[in-house]
């Protein structure tokens, strides 16, 4: 279980995370919508202890991220697969060895090292592919390397950050079926960052709605569906009325960002 | 004006700080030989045989030029075969660690600004640390001990390489026989000479590689911010090659 307890983060004057609180249940795959630069990938961030928080806390399996030192941390790591933006592979890196690195730490013989990248491979429909560098490979399938080396190894919970944003039509639609197909290869709890409603909709057992650094609503895919809230009405209908983009970020920080502009 | 300069010194506070972070993460990961001790013969390969080209180029000529510089500034009034001794002092002690150093700081610290900026800026130091590695044992302690143990090689061989274009001027040019060059080589020559050139040359191949991993690792924003990463990494590091150099002057030549 991944549990955000009223977590606050700011980078300077911009408050991101404002009193965040939520629970991701084992086995689940929660949906993080959002506008963009509200925070999201943030709260995702505090999970693997890329960033500590300035207030409240992030626990994983009871275990209180900020808190770990570093060999907990470490354990607690290898522990989560993380699927990045800009998929983040090793560009002086082969694909094998893209997908090895995270094997690589487990000492394992190199025969079974060699099955595990190619299993992972295999999943995300990419066989054969050991030997290519990053550099050759289509924006789709630099993401599908970097799901195989998150589900390499075979992590229990699986954090993507906007897994699809960038990819055409088609190939969103691959990508959601790869991640449907490792939560059900793996049986893995996921968190999805998102901005598409189609692949939230897809993917998600529930959807929380990220807004001015809290949950602005939380629910099954068919509740935020329905929602009579206008704020997620807005978001989940693309509506370019304005409501809602200009104040997703918290107030405080518009004010601090207000002050500064004034100051400047 | 005084707001100004408030910033500019809480800015230069605040960098010492994450400096010496760095350092005391640089030390923490000392210990995790496992993930270092699989990397850095790579590392002392691209830093020190890939630099000799440029090393022994540079002191090729250096060597050539100190010769003729040498019997300019005798003037007849000075035995030539002294052009052999000032060459090799020079070469040994000043000119050999440094010029490559000066060299090494563009090629090997820039490099490494530019690298790890590079990864800092498209998430793979974040990456790696999703994958349970220390970015310090896997990014910085390799770069930074072969930095230490390959300057000195790289140095050795330049030095060798100046002394033999040096020689070769010294015979061919002047009016100079190889052994009246070997007897000036000779004349004051003690050990001390290459110890105190290679002992320079290790802490030079410290701080440039320290300071090129840490501008690397703090780059933010990305093409602009690598580039400035890069840019300070020569500057500072030809700075502190400056100071390090005036550093052991002072506290080995003075009591040798």
């Amino acid at each position: 279980m991944i549990e955000f307890t009223d977590l606050h983060k700011a980078f300077g004057p911009k408050r991101v995370l404002a009193g965040f609180t939520l629970t991701v249940n084992d086995g689940e795959t929660l949906v993080i919508i959002g506008y963009s630069g509200t925070g999201k990938s943030v709260a995702i961030k505090h999970v693997v202890g890329l960033l500590d928080p300035d207030r409240g806390q992030v626990a994983v399996d009871g275990q209180i991220v900020h808190t770990l030192k570093r060999d907990q941390l470490s354990a607690l790591r290898s522990r989560i697969g993380f699927v990045f933006q800009f998929s983040a592979l090793f560009d002086s890196m082969t694909i094998f060895d893209n997908v090895a690195m995270g094997l690589r730490r487990r000492d394992l013989p190199a025969g079974e090292l060699k099955d595990r990248v190619a299993h992972a491979l295999e999943l995300v429909d990419l066989p054969g592919t050991e030997a290519v560098m990053p550099a050759e490979l289509s924006g789709g399938m630099r993401k599908r390397v970097g799901l195989a080396r998150a589900i390499a190894i075979q992590p229990k919970y699986m954090l993507y950050d906007e897994p699809t944003t960038g990819l055409d039509p088609v190939t969103s639609a691959v990508i959601d079926g790869l991640m449907i197909r490792t939560r059900e290869a793996l049986g893995v709890t996921s968190i999805v960052i998102t901005h598409d409603m189609r692949s939230a909709y897809s993917v998600g057992d529930r959807i929380a709605m990220l807004y001015q650094g809290g949950v602005r609503q939380v629910g099954t895919v068919e509740e935020i569906r329905a929602s009579a809230d206008p704020v997620v009405r807005g978001f989940i209908e693309g509506r370019a009325d304005g409501r809602g983009a200009e104040d997703a970020v918290p107030l405080s920080a518009r004010e601090d960002l207000r002050v500064e502009g004034a100051a400047g | 004006m005084l707001a100004v300069i408030g910033r500019q010194a809480t800015g230069a506070v605040a960098g010492f700080g994450r400096f010496g972070l760095f350092l005391a993460d640089t030390a923490r990961a000392l210990p995790d030989a496992r993930t270092w001790g699989r990397i850095i013969f790579y590392q002392m390969r691209r830093i020190g045989v890939d630099s000799l080209p440029i090393s022994l180029f540079i002191a090729a000529f250096t060597g050539i030029v100190l010769a003729l510089l040498a019997s300019y500034t005798f003037t007849g009034a000075v035995p030539l075969y002294l052009v052999g001794t000032l060459v090799g002092k020079t070469l040994m002690m000043e000119l050999g660690p440094v010029l490559t150093a000066l060299a090494l700081a563009g090629r090997v610290g820039a490099t490494m600004a530019a690298e790890l900026g590079t990864m800092r800026v498209t998430e793979q130091v974040d990456a790696l640390e999703t994958l349970a590695y220390n970015p310090y044992a896997y990014l910085v302690v390799p770069r930074v001990a072969a930095g230490v143990l390959m300057f000195p090689v790289v140095v050795a061989f330049a030095m060798g390489m100046g002394l033999l274009t040096g020689w070769i001027a010294a015979t061919t040019l002047l009016p100079v026989t190889s052994a009246e060059f070997v007897r000036g080589l000779r004349l004051f020559y003690t050990p001390f000479d290459w110890q105190y050139g290679l002992i320079k040359s290790s802490s030079f191949g410290l701080v440039i590689t320290l300071i090129g991993c840490y501008l690397g690792l703090d780059a933010r924003g990305g093409a602009e911010g690598v580039g400035s990463a890069t840019m300070r990494t020569v500057v500072y590091s030809a700075a502190m090659i400056l100071l390090l150099d005036a550093y052991w002057a002072v506290t080995l030549l003075r009591h040798a």
